[in-house]
């Protein structure tokens, strides 16, 4: 399978993709590692007339403390994530997940703002921003602005991103200390989550995010909310289905996720304790 | 872009993936293309050392890169470790998903020297084979592993 | 591992055959230099395309190719209409089971209606692959669609027709009915009946590598050379020349190396013979390749039966009586077999098992507008294999009794053999008790159930479930006699020709076609042990009709039990003729000549000998033969084999089955089969772990999935679920060895065992798992869904609806 003709742009720094999507409009896509974009291409699913490649902004592939949170370049690659020695230390949750993406080719060439801009909710990192409260930088021509994870996904593949604008960074809280679960449950290792659970348990503060249980990633309210009341995780676990809108698929039905979702999160909390 | 160690440079158009590119351009048919989907990973190359499914990357997303395909994992003298371990293991049998089997094999190990049995299926999980159930690929990983020759 | 090693083998008294000898396939292969046929170099080439139907059932009202023509690099168009006069005769079908068989013309692109969602309906030619499939896009096709028959349940009603000049969509009805009364009576006075209903979905049989064909016309003679990825270059050879009108000496087909075909490259496809149809008409060559997704859709399934299944035993579960009504999914056409595969079970379904003249069997083959079913690894023998022993545990469950126990008691016994069973056929050997102890040691069977009756006892919701399957396999296909008595259009035999060259080197030319079973390898043992070479002093030609002109392919476990016998034979007739060279050079009788480790020998003078490279050379030179002795050392032989062979096994599956998800983890699998002497234990082993992988595959992943509307939901490896290393447990073999009485080297085939034993292992591991739940079966894939809702079911039952 081959894509459709495009034409293809390489930006050489972040002003200039910024600048290139300004010229080439609706038209044109980012491709950044072009492992969510390149197989919709093949399939002629997209069809893009133009194609920005962002790979080559290396300045955007970074892991930092910063503090108060960890800030991530958008173009750090799932592998980079998956052995970043600051990660493991201090948000050893997203650590984790990246080493749960898809497969180690995928992982070598996948960056997290490709998977975050995409959207996906079958995907594995936007959940784990979620469950964390995490938040997007977002870049335009009107200069940064900041989203927070709770109003980045919009619907099905979906996002706040302005057309025009480009994800530049991911910050995530520290969670050093905190318990935290990422349960997938797949049929094949390589194969999207039917139902994923990814939860972190801090002094004062818990998060619980659905995978793949409706149009976007979804913020378990309900399970956080009886989690804070004091509930057990059984109990916390039953409210797993709120505000879930899930689908039909040939791996499951919107009541076999609803259980799923209940499993998974009960199963969570309790190897957080 | 390098490719096997040599300079090679093509104008190709915008869509050729690298998979194609290598097979048509450079004649290099030892990459396989097995499915659509970057599923099966029988195209897997290694871009600057590390494992990528070829067919889900653009020849120009390679340029200036270190493209090491099967023809060119041995350096000079019959063959290199890994394929030495899958021809003694008996890790292959119709040969197509040899190629992006073995060098995923040896980025795997690469990144995991010392792998137990269950790192090197969870490490192979990106590339299917049909005919030998797994079992001696596993196998020759890990007699590769074990003799500690870079792969 | 191997539990029971091989007895020295007499028949060959050697010194490779039963070892571990390497593939001389793999350096090609692990290098890349091996080529595939896509990987061929055709300067000239065009490049097809086709387009396909992405109805499964419409009337084509218009295709305007006019849009695809205009485009730049596009060289021609066609649509089914235009190419009929190409045609001398419709698509090929080699087994009319029945005289009343429906079997509707069709043709390699279709005119007039599309009868599956892939059905090709037009292709374009274009100056590269890029260029053609771009111009698909460009063919505008008008349909009008017509409703569907997607399920055989649907199809035998005749709602729809798929083919409305059949007047049915029943293709056939099959019968086997050996003493009907007796099975009358059986059913009923028997102290235990079973009835049980198991679908066997349909499989895609995905070969890594998929299809790609290449036709190389010449013009001025009107020959043409087809290459493709085929399991079966000689009978492609024979239906091309009759598809097309072209005499047979002016087609020679070449399989170069072939990814992979579990049974879907034992076919004619379109595309093929569509390549050697362009390329005349074009005078250029043509080459297509296939998309996965393509593959999917066009590719033929497997399996898809539903089967309903019926034993009859007495109070001790010794079986009475067997009843079988099987509807068979034929797709929209007959392809090359397709309606002899069901068939090629209906001798199975009393497995291993003694059972009296009490059978009865009917197949009914029904059209629907799904892609075409034909072989897939095993072929019928699988689904049989399935619902005996997925009965014969439903029965043990019935009657209370460990379905080790059940088995035991219904066994052929070792000193039965050759057993004579109710069909007639002739089981040649087999020691099932000693095949199922090895299996129950390899799995620590008893330590198994304790565990599995401490963990029912603690309540715990990972439930232990193990496994048990035994088989009979009848492969080696196949007598020539039997294969015409079921109505099969060709022979079962094989050929080979051996040429010991001037230096003592060695040529092997086999009929059979390799695609990834190591025949070069295998050929090359035999060869080497009877000249006394090196197996690299020998080679084997193949799957070139020009270098390899009679042969009868690679299909049904049949290349060592038939094609290396005849290899076998040759080397008997070239030693013959050498041993009468050799007594003439050495001024000897020939009687009182031995022949051993490639030496001459007087026997009782130690000291005269004459080495066969003297001979050859001697036989090469001709200046000395003894009269009437023709000069070269070459003998052939064709092998017709007297009887199926029998391979057989024990394979034990243990599983974990989390209550709460319907996750299935298998957590240990041994394969304990039994195919005679191992020529090279290596190869035998890898045969085994690639298809119980394959089988478990079936039982826990695959399924082409079609929605109402006949559209493949499974079409891309992301949603057909073949699983990868993680994904699969490790497997402990072992062997038992009963050597084949019927043939020389007493060997059995192994090719589709792994995939037979091992799918009713899981599927019973699985039900033995959820036995106190109330479970009594489940469809495969038993996927977590699968497995939870039948879970739910069963509970919702046992509580009488009140949860």
């Amino acid at each position: 399978m081959i894509p459709a003709p495009f034409d293809y742009a390489r930006a050489e720094s972040a002003e200039h993709a910024l600048a290139l999507l300004t010229e080439h409009g609706d038209d044109a896509k980012l491709l950044a590692g072009g492992h969510s974009l390149l197989p919709l291409m093949k399939l002629r699913l997209a069809t893009p007339s133009v194609l920005i490649d962002v790979g080559r902004l290396t300045d955007l592939s970074y892991v930092r403390d910063a503090g108060d949170y960890i800030a991530i370049g958008a173009l750090t690659r799932h592998r980079d994530l998956e052995t970043s020695e600051v990660l493991q230390a201090e948000a050893p949750l997203v650590a984790h997940v990246a080493g749960q993406v898809g497969d180690p080719q995928v992982r070598h060439r996948g960056t997290i703002g490709g998977s975050i801009a995409h959207a996906d909710p079958a995907s594995d990192l936007p959940a784990a921003v979620l469950a964390l409260g995490g938040s997007m930088v977002v870049t335009g021509q009107n200069g940064e602005r900041e989203i927070p994870s709770s109003e980045f996904y919009l619907g099905f593949l979906e996002s706040a991103l302005e057309p025009g604008e480009l994800l530049t960074e991911i910050r995530v809280p520290k969670h050093g200390g905190a318990g935290w679960s990422f349960q997938k449950f797949n049929r094949r290792a390589q194969d999207w989550a039917i139902v994923g659970v990814a939860a972190v348990k801090a002094n004062g503060s818990s998060g619980v995010a659905l995978i793949n249980m409706g149009s976007t990633p979804i913020f378990a309210s309900g399970v956080v909310e009886a989690m804070q009341a004091g509930a057990s995780a059984s109990e916390a676990a039953e409210r797993a289905p709120e505000g879930t809108d899930p689908q039909t698929d040939i791996h499951a039905t919107p009541e076999f996720r609803e259980h799923l979702a209940r499993v998974l999160v009960r199963r969570a909390l309790e190897e957080i304790g | 872009m390098t490719v096997n160690g040599a300079e090679r440079e093509s104008e190709v158009e915008p869509r050729t993936l690298l998979a194609y590119y290598l097979r048509e351009t450079l004649g290099l048919t030892g990459t396989n293309i097995g499915c659509d989907t970057s599923s099966c990973g029988a195209c897997t190359v290694l871009v600057d050392g590390e494992s990528v499914k070829s067919c889900t990357m653009l020849a120009a997303q390679a340029d200036g890169a270190s493209v090491t395909t099967i023809e060119g994992l041995s350096n000079g003298d019959g063959m290199a470790p890994m394929q030495q371990a899958f021809h003694e293991c008996h890790g292959l049998q119709c040969g197509f998903c040899t190629p992006g089997m073995v060098l995923a094999a040896v980025s795997f190990l690469d990144e995991h020297p010392q792998p137990s049995e269950e790192d090197v299926r969870m490490g192979l999980e990106g590339n299917l084979c049909r005919c030998t159930g797994y079992q001696n690929i596993v196998k020759a990983v890990l007699a590769c592993a074990g003799n500690g020759a870079k792969p | 591992m191997t539990a029971t090693e091989a007895p020295p083998e007499a028949a060959t008294r050697s010194r490779v055959f039963g070892t571990r000898v390497l593939r001389k396939e793999d350096p090609a292969l692990l290098s890349g230099e091996a080529r595939y046929t896509d990987d061929l170099a055709i300067p000239g080439a065009l490049h097809m395309a086709v387009v396909r139907s992405p109805y499964a059932h419409a009337r084509i009202t218009a295709i305007d190719l006019a849009g695809a023509l205009a485009m730049p690099g596009v060289v021609a168009a066609f649509t089914g209409t235009d190419l009929l006069d190409d045609w001398a005769q419709p698509m090929p079908m080699a087994w009319p089971v029945t005289d009343d068989l429906k079997n509707p013309p069709h043709y390699p692109l279709t005119p007039d209606i599309a009868r599956f969602s892939g059905d090709g309906v037009a292709v374009v030619v274009a100056e590269s692959m890029e260029l053609a499939r771009d111009a698909l896009e460009a063919v505008v096709v008008d349909y009008e669609p017509l409703d569907p028959v997607v399920t055989v349940e649907d199809g035998v009603t005749d709602r729809v027709l798929v083919h409305d000049d059949a007047g049915t969509n029943k293709a056939y009805t099959w019968e086997l009915k050996i003493g009907e009364d007796a099975v009358e009576q059986a059913f009923a006075t028997a102290a235990h009946t079973v009835k049980e209903r198991f679908v066997q979905q349909r499989l895609v049989p995905m070969a890594m590598e998929p299809r790609a064909s290449a036709a190389i016309p010449q013009p001025v003679g009107g020959e043409v050379t087809l290459y493709s990825a085929t399991q079966i270059p000689h009978i492609l050879k024979i239906f091309t020349a009759l598809t097309l009108g072209i005499p047979e000496h002016h087609v020679r087909v070449i399989a170069p190396s072939v990814g992979g075909g579990f049974g879907s490259k034992l076919e004619v496809y379109q595309e093929e013979l569509l390549c050697v149809a362009l390329a005349r008409r074009l005078g250029k060559p043509v080459r297509w390749v296939e998309e996965r997704s393509e593959n999917a859709h066009a590719t033929i399934q497997g399996r898809a039966q539903i089967q309903d299944v019926e034993l009859a035993a007495d109070e001790n579960g010794k079986l009475l009586a067997v009843r079988v009504n099987l509807t068979a999914d034929m797709g929209a056409y007959l392809m090359l077999i397709t309606p002899g595969i069901p068939l090629l079970g209906a001798f199975l379904y009393a497995g291993v098992y003694d059972l009296p003249q009490a059978y009865s069997f009917t197949c009914t083959g029904v059209f629907t507008n799904l892609t075409p079913t034909d072989a897939y690894r095993g072929a019928g023998r699988p689904e049989a294999t399935y619902a005996i022993e997925r009965a014969m545990d439903r029965l043990a469950q019935t009657m209370g009794i460990d379905p080790v126990e059940l088995r035991r008691r219904n066994f052929v016994k070792a000193d039965q053999f050759p057993y004579t069973a109710f069909s007639g056929l002739v089981y040649d050997s087999a020691d099932h008790e000693a095949t199922l102890a090895t299996a129950l040691e390899l799995a620590g069977y008893d330590g198994l159930r304790a565990e599995q009756a401490s963990r029912r006892d603690s309540g715990s919701t990972r439930h232990l479930g193990i496994g048990v399957s035994t088989y009979f396999e009848m492969c080696g296909l196949a007598p020539s006699r039997v294969l015409a008595s079921l109505n099969y259009s060709a022979g079962g035999w094989e050929a080979a020709t051996v040429r010991i060259l001037p230096t003592n080197k060695v040529q092997v030319v086999t009929g059979c076609s390799p695609h990834g079973q190591g025949h070069v390898t295998s050929w090359s043992m035999i060869a080497a042990d009877r000249l006394g070479v090196d197996p690299d002093d020998v080679d084997v030609l193949h799957s070139d009709t020009a270098l390899s002109p009679a042969g009868l392919d690679t299909y049904g476990s049949r290349s060592l039990a038939v094609g290396g016998i005849a290899v076998y034979q040759a080397l008997d007739r070239v030693i013959d003729k050498a041993k009468t060279i050799a007594a003439h050079m050495m001024e000897c009788a020939e009687a009182d000549l031995d022949f051993e480790n490639g030496t001459f020998s007087v026997r009782g003078s130690p000291d005269r000998e004459l080495p066969l490279a003297a001979v050859a050379f001697a036989a090469f030179t001709a200046h000395d033969l003894p009269d009437g002795v023709e000069p070269s050392l070459e003998a052939s032989s064709v092998y017709d084999p007297p009887n199926f062979s029998w391979p057989n096994g024990c394979h034990i599956c243990v599983v974990e089955v989390d209550e709460e998800t319907g996750a299935v983890d298998v957590l240990k699998y041994v394969a304990v089969d039994d195919c005679g002497n191992r020529l090279n234990p290596m190869i035998v082993e890898g045969q085994v772990h690639g298809g119980v992988v394959q089988g478990l595959a079936q039982a826990l992943y695959e399924e082409a999935v079609y929605d109402e509307h006949g559209n493949l939901t499974t079409a891309t490896l992301a949603d057909y679920l073949v699983p990868a290393a993680p994904d699969v447990p490790s497997i402990t073999t072992g062997a038992t060895v009963t050597p084949s009485p019927t043939n020389p080297l007493g060997v059995k085939g192994i090719g589709e065992a792994g995939a037979i034993g091992s799918t009713p292992a899981v599927i019973n591991a699985i039900v033995d798992a959820l036995s106190p739940l109330g479970v009594t079966d489940v469809e495969m894939p038993a996927s977590p869904l699968r497995v939870w809702s039948t879970i739910q079911a069963a509970q919702t039952a046992a509580t009488g609806g009140a949860r």
